[in-house]
């Protein structure tokens, strides 16, 4: 597979550099942060919060539970996610390649001294590792593996973390049917929807951008697509679009039974495209008497609901 | 090599009525065939060592088993693809005995598929990520949600490459309904068609009208396959498995095989006559009659040509010569077919053709030495051919 090993080369590069430009604390260790993140986590070690307590430990201001490490220099929350700088280009590369899914795994963190209130914290992560690609009980993907430095305000070495990350190819999400129309119900029965699998989820990919793919075996066509070729048995495949050409090599004309979301009557063709693959689908403006064998159509696309996008034809 | 041939015989055979509402589950309509079936054969019940169906029958062997007060079941077997499997359990009935494996062997096919359920009523599956789910992905979102409409795709351009019409569908519906009129099981016993009421029939999917399509009916039939060597000491004259066989290929699809070189075709069915011809050593002109699947009229025409009784896209005229009604060259449907006497999945056909071998027929033809027999077609198919002993 020479994406995935494009994939894997083009993250490993990252190893050793910057996952992001450095983070400089937003507020300086403080008290109400640390009260707050205590409560939340149902730590009530009173050395948290109470002034007597603290100072018989030796500490002469508020002191931070060890685990807030990384608290002080989080990204900041935003409705709709981080924004580029915020994020990790690296981790971007999967999501592009299809490793949608993301679980952190593992955090391991090392502590050299507390911090207390007045702490000015920094922090620097570097792409430490990626993993060979990983079945997972999640799905297949790979570990990335972030090292982080933590140093306070006279640059001195305050903790490190070590933070792991699955990114992987969640399951194939399969067609939703449109909810019925709020009112008269008229669209209460959906458009019948195609099941995605791994064999055929470009097809519906490309239709949602308007492009009628065909699965290529080094340049054998087959539709509808098959896990192998059917002459050399190889599993690699790419795509074609479908210049739109074909003529229609059978047809029917459906009377019964009827679904709501069709008129009637309905014709459906049988379109031998002019790469040499034949496909079933509907016509658009087109009388069902105008219909015939020999016909030459076009190709169109037709939105049946939102985002749900199928191929037609119009005679040419 | 080894053969099936001439290794095993249809000894019973038994149906419930054929109706549009049964009145009683499905279970119960198969465990009463399976009985007269027995009876028929005169094989008691505790006997029985092997079940073998449809995928696509709702009765577990196990249930239908324990309520014939079965004793020890050591073959069981089912066959994917419809209407395709009606004569496939009775191949692997031949094989098992024909192996040692089990010695009685009951086929049986149960449905209420008018009265609980429709075949015809559209398909739309839910959408999960499996193949067979995905195959009918490439058809519903278009509309195309019925047997019948996955068929008349072919039938289209069977007829713009072969000259075949519409009369020439109905010439078969009136053969079967002609043949019906005169079998007291049939649905439409005493009614027969003309040609004029097959074309005046509404539009169902064009180019298929009502009448080009089968029944809808609750029923069940059961048959039982023993050794010949045992079926020729029983009360009944054996009807030998001559032929047994099984076929798909040349980019088989489920109804949909628009994507071969010639749609025209049901290459599964050439693959069966062929396998069948060859295992019993004779050809189409030593074959007196024939159970053709009949679950649309349009593929009864190439299945004629798979099995040479006429010359490929040439059917038509066969069929325009009376050859397939009774007194022609190759009668067929003698019970009315799956038009005429009921939709039972193909499994009511292997029993007519049991009584053509026994003399029995409701439309007996006269001489028969071998009687073919074949299965859902558009599907993977399967097909036998019965003689007597």
């Amino acid at each position: 597979m020479t994406e995935q090993s494009d994939l894997l080369g083009r993250a490993r590069a990252w190893i050793g550099r910057p996952a992001t430009a450095p983070v400089t604390a937003r507020d300086p260790v403080n008290q109400p942060m640390i009260r707050r993140w205590a409560e939340a986590m149902g730590d009530a070690n009173p050395l948290w919060h109470d002034p007597d307590v603290r100072a018989a430990a030796g500490f002469a201001g508020a002191v931070a539970p060890p685990a807030m490490l990384e608290v002080w220099t989080m990204a900041p929350y935003r409705a709709g996610g981080r924004t580029e700088d915020e994020d990790m280009a690296v981790l971007r590369l999967f999501d592009e390649a299809g490793y949608r899914g993301v679980v952190a795994t593992n955090i391991e963190q090392e502590y050299l001294r507390y911090l207390v209130e007045g702490d000015i914290i920094h922090a620097r992560a570097i792409v430490s590792d990626i993993s060979d690609e990983k079945r997972t009980g999640l799905g297949i993907g790979h570990f990335v593996t972030i090292d982080y430095e933590f140093t306070d305000q006279a640059d001195e070495l305050v903790g490190r973390m070590k933070f792991r990350i699955l990114k992987f190819k969640p399951p194939l999400e399969q067609s939703k049917a449109a909810a019925p129309a709020g009112d008269a119900g008229a669209n209460a029965f959906p458009h019948p929807r195609p099941a995605i699998t791994h064999d055929n989820a470009f097809f519906w990919e490309g239709l949602k951008q308007r492009k009628l793919l065909i699965q290529s075996f080094d340049g054998r066509l087959v539709h509808p697509p098959v896990p192998a070729c059917p002459e050399t048995g190889s599993l690699e495949w790419t795509t074609v679009e479908a210049s739109g050409k074909g003529v229609i090599h059978s047809f029917v004309v459906m009377h019964q039974p009827q679904l709501p979301c069709f008129q009637y009557p309905l014709p459906v063709v049988l379109v031998e495209l002019e790469e040499g693959v034949r496909i079933v689908a509907n016509m658009i403006d087109t009388a069902p008497e105008d219909v015939a064998i020999g016909r030459a159509v076009t190709l169109d696309f037709v939105e049946v609901e939102p985002d749900y996008i199928l191929p037609a034809f119009r005679l040419a | 090599m080894g053969t099936i041939s001439n290794q095993a015989a249809i000894a019973g055979i038994g149906a419930t009525e054929f109706s549009k509402n049964s009145g009683r589950s499905e279970l119960r309509l198969a465990v009463e065939a399976t009985l007269a079936a027995l009876a028929d054969a005169g094989i008691d019940p505790a006997e029985v060592d092997g079940l073998s169906t449809y995928t696509m029958d709702n009765n577990p062997e196990i249930e239908l088993f324990r309520a014939i007060g079965g004793r020890q079941l050591k073959f069981h077997s089912r066959i994917h693809y419809g209407g395709g499997a009606a004569c496939a359990p009775i191949l692997h009935a031949a094989m098992a005995i024909a192996a040692g494996i089990a010695e009685v062997v009951v086929c049986y096919r149960a449905m209420n598929e008018r009265s609980q359920y429709r075949f015809g009523t559209g398909h739309t599956p839910p959408p999960v990520p499996t193949a067979e789910s995905a195959h009918y992905g490439w058809y519903v979102p278009f509309g195309l949600i019925s047997p019948a409409s996955w068929v008349a795709m072919q039938a289209r351009r069977y007829m713009h490459d072969h000259g075949a019409t519409s009369e020439d569908f109905g010439r078969v519906s009136v053969a079967a309904r002609r043949h019906a009129a005169t079998n007291p099981r049939a649905w439409f016993y005493e009614k027969p068609i003309t040609l004029a009421d097959h074309q005046a029939s509404r539009w169902i999917v064009e180019p298929l009208r009502l009448l080009d399509c089968c029944q809808e009916s609750d029923g069940a039939v059961a048959v039982v396959v023993t050794s010949l060597e045992r079926a020729r000491r029983l009360r009944n004259a054996p009807a030998v498995i001559r032929a047994a066989a099984q076929g798909a290929g040349d980019d088989s699809q489920m109804m949909t095989s628009y994507y071969r070189k010639d749609i025209g075709r049901i290459s599964e069915m050439n693959i069966v006559a062929d396998q069948l011809y060859a295992q019993a050593g004779i050809g189409p002109a030593d074959v007196q009659a024939a159970i053709l699947y009949d679950h649309f009229t349009p593929f009864v025409l190439p299945q004629l040509e798979a099995f040479g009784f006429a010359k490929e896209g040439q059917a038509r005229d066969f069929i325009r010569e009376g050859n397939i009604e009774l007194g022609g060259r190759l009668p067929i449907n003698t019970h009315g077919g799956q038009l005429g006497e009921a939709y039972i999945h193909g499994l009511n056909g292997v029993a007519e053709a049991v009584r053509l071998v026994r003399g029995t027929s409701p439309n007996q033809v006269d001489g028969i030495r071998n009687v073919i027999v074949t299965a859902g077609t558009g599907v993977p198919t399967s097909g036998l051919i019965l003689s007597p002993d």
